[in-house]
């Protein structure tokens, strides 16, 4: 190895390091406040590292806010949206992928137009129809309007169409039903498809905003994302304790970005067709 | 399709039902599994559409319901109010975050793309920002953010810059929520563009090294045409998503200081529900929602000459 190459190779190595540390930056900051103890936040110049580990501001702020419950909500409501939008789109995508009816054609370009429309345009007369459903603060409110997505039906479809027919003539001359087929053979065999809508689905409406923004009021009902936002307010400037809690509420979406980011990734990318 | 005569044929040998309900049965099967997708998106997004264009069209009470109508009023005061300024601020935010973003996006690609140890590592600190969410991020750059205790202007001190009031001037509230969404996207651009170019064939860079071509070179003529696809779908996707931002707003500025960061969404949003002026909000975001589909379309017939499909 030539001298020159192993002076690159070191300079790209620093530019790894410099550009890493930029982006984890605040990530790694977060969670030094939430370990410092209040006397170390505010000093001036600020410290990057506590003098030591202060655990006991995750107890206060677990004390204080029903940070676990959050989460709770965050999971039932995530996980209930994608088993919802899996089954839904798993059902409409094979039958657009495997079966022929009249108003085929029409119907599945009829499912592709909603993906047009941004949610700012359904967004007030969806409140007003959760609204007059008595579904404020349920946790029915925040799952009933996603339960399906003509995206998910799209990108199953694409994942059955893979799946060739002659698979299908084959199990149904040996007395396969067409509902068991599509249980026990196209569902199986479109599994990568199913997780990856699925790891998408759970990311995305755990990390919605707006929408349990304008359904809760209730303390109780809120989602992680609408526990950070009220944080500030419930805490003060205590930033040791908010950062507490902020890394709480970031943890689950960590662990799944370094355990599955292969289907992180792939989900996020076919998601992105949507925006 | 080509299945068809042997799905006939497997009707008929189910013997135990008579024929004519097993054909009943094979015509109507295909309705039920498409069923419930369309009944949840009828209610939850073709008929608010309508209830929109509808709504749009009425002065609302609190309750959302239509009372007085007005016509196109509230499209014609959207465009001679402050919707307009709204729509300034908007894109502005736009211009801010989309070209940066794609652009640190692509460098941290055509780094993290290197032949070295190690890369893996590097590719997961990339993206690490995809799992954090808006909330959280902007929680957290508030804090990084404060003019006085902020670690952002202690940095800017050391290297001899005076502090900034971030958040509340207002010539620097918008680049500064446009720099929190640039870092929050940043994993996802890093991450699409990093995919395209693990696609690009090793041959092609094989071929240009023996032509003697640089890195600046290579990368100008061959990597980034290769994946000129990606750069489009990601700059189409961004301006999509910029236009959309609400999260960040929320929490840093909640619009202000003195409107600066009072985006379009930010303002549909205040009018209502915070004015529970539903018809009004439902013309601009009506407004909106063309103003994008034209913008879409500006982006494909000026994109599509430039990007070089394979």
């Amino acid at each position: 190895m030539s001298a020159s190459s192993r002076f690159t190779r070191l300079l790209l190595y620093a530019a790894l390091c410099m550009a890493g540390l930029v982006m984890v930056f605040p990530i790694l900051y977060a969670v030094s406040i939430s370990l410092m103890p209040p006397a170390e936040v505010n000093t001036f110049p600020p410290r990057f590292l506590p003098s030591a580990p202060q655990w006991s501001n995750y107890a206060e702020v677990a004390r204080s806010v029903p940070v676990g419950r959050y989460l709770l909500n965050s999971l039932i409501i995530s996980g209930a949206v994608t088993l919802g939008q899996v089954a839904t789109a798993s059902l409409s995508g094979y039958a657009f992928a495997f079966m022929n009816f009249r108003g085929k054609a029409a119907l599945f370009a009829l499912f592709m137009s909603t993906m047009m429309v941004p949610w700012e345009v359904t967004l007030i007369p969806n409140y007003l129809t959760i609204r007059s459903l008595r579904l404020l603060n349920s946790y029915s409110g925040m799952i009933l309007p996603f339960l399906a997505t003509a995206f998910g039906t799209f990108l199953l479809r694409q994942f059955f169409l893979q799946i060739p027919l002659e698979l299908e003539d084959a199990a149904r001359i040996d007395g396969c039903g067409r509902f068991r087929f599509f249980w026990s053979i196209a569902l199986p065999l479109a599994r990568p498809g199913l997780l990856t809508l699925g790891v998408y689905t759970f990311l995305s409406t755990w990390n919605q905003y707006l929408w349990p923004l304008l359904v809760t009021d209730s303390r109780l009902m809120r989602t992680v994302q609408i526990g950070v936002r009220f944080l500030m307010n419930e805490e003060g400037m205590q930033y040791h304790r908010i950062m507490a809690g902020v890394v709480l509420c970031m943890a689950p979406a960590l662990l799944i970005l370094v355990l599955g980011q292969r289907y992180l990734v792939r989900g996020l990318m076919a998601g992105s067709v949507k925006g | 399709m080509a299945g068809q005569p042997a799905r006939a044929t497997a009707a008929r040998t189910r013997v135990s039902s008579p024929k004519w309900r097993a054909r009943w049965a094979e015509r109507v099967e295909p309705y039920l599994y498409i069923a419930p997708s369309l009944a949840l998106l009828i209610i939850f997004t073709f008929y608010p559409i309508v209830r929109s264009l509808y709504l749009s069209l009425f002065l609302t009470n609190p309750l959302g319901e239509p009372r007085v109508f007005v016509g196109l009023e509230h499209y014609a005061n959207a465009l001679t109010t402050t919707f307009l300024k709204s729509m300034g601020v908007t894109l502005l935010f736009v211009l801010y975050t989309v070209p940066v973003g794609l652009l640190l996006g692509l460098a941290l690609a055509l780094l993290a793309h290197q032949p070295l140890k190690g890369t893996r590592f590097f590719q997961l600190v990339f993206s690490s920002p995809l799992a954090i969410s808006a909330a959280i991020g902007s929680t957290i750059w508030v804090m990084m953010l404060n003019p006085v205790s902020g670690i952002v202007n202690y940095l800017l001190s050391l290297v001899g810059l005076s502090p900034v009031r971030w958040l509340t001037d207002p010539s620097w509230a918008l680049p500064a929520v446009g720099m929190v969404s640039i870092w929050l996207r940043l994993g996802f651009n890093f991450v699409l563009m990093l995919s395209a170019l693990q696609n690009v064939p090793e041959e092609l860079h094989e071929a240009a090294m023996v032509d003697g071509a640089g890195f600046w070179a290579k990368t100008r003529h061959i990597t980034v045409p290769m994946i000129s696809p990606t750069l489009f779908f990601a700059a189409v996707v961004g301006v999509i998503h910029a236009f959309q931002v609400f999260a960040e707003i929320d929490i840093m500025t909640a619009g202000g200081p003195s409107d600066a960061t009072n985006t379009v969404v930010y303002r549909i949003y205040q009018v209502a529900f915070r004015q529970y002026e539903f018809g009004s909000a439902s013309a601009q975001a009506i407004l909106l929602f063309i103003v994008m589909v034209i913008l879409t379309y500006i982006q494909f017939r000026l994109g599509e000459r430039r990007v070089h499909y394979q």
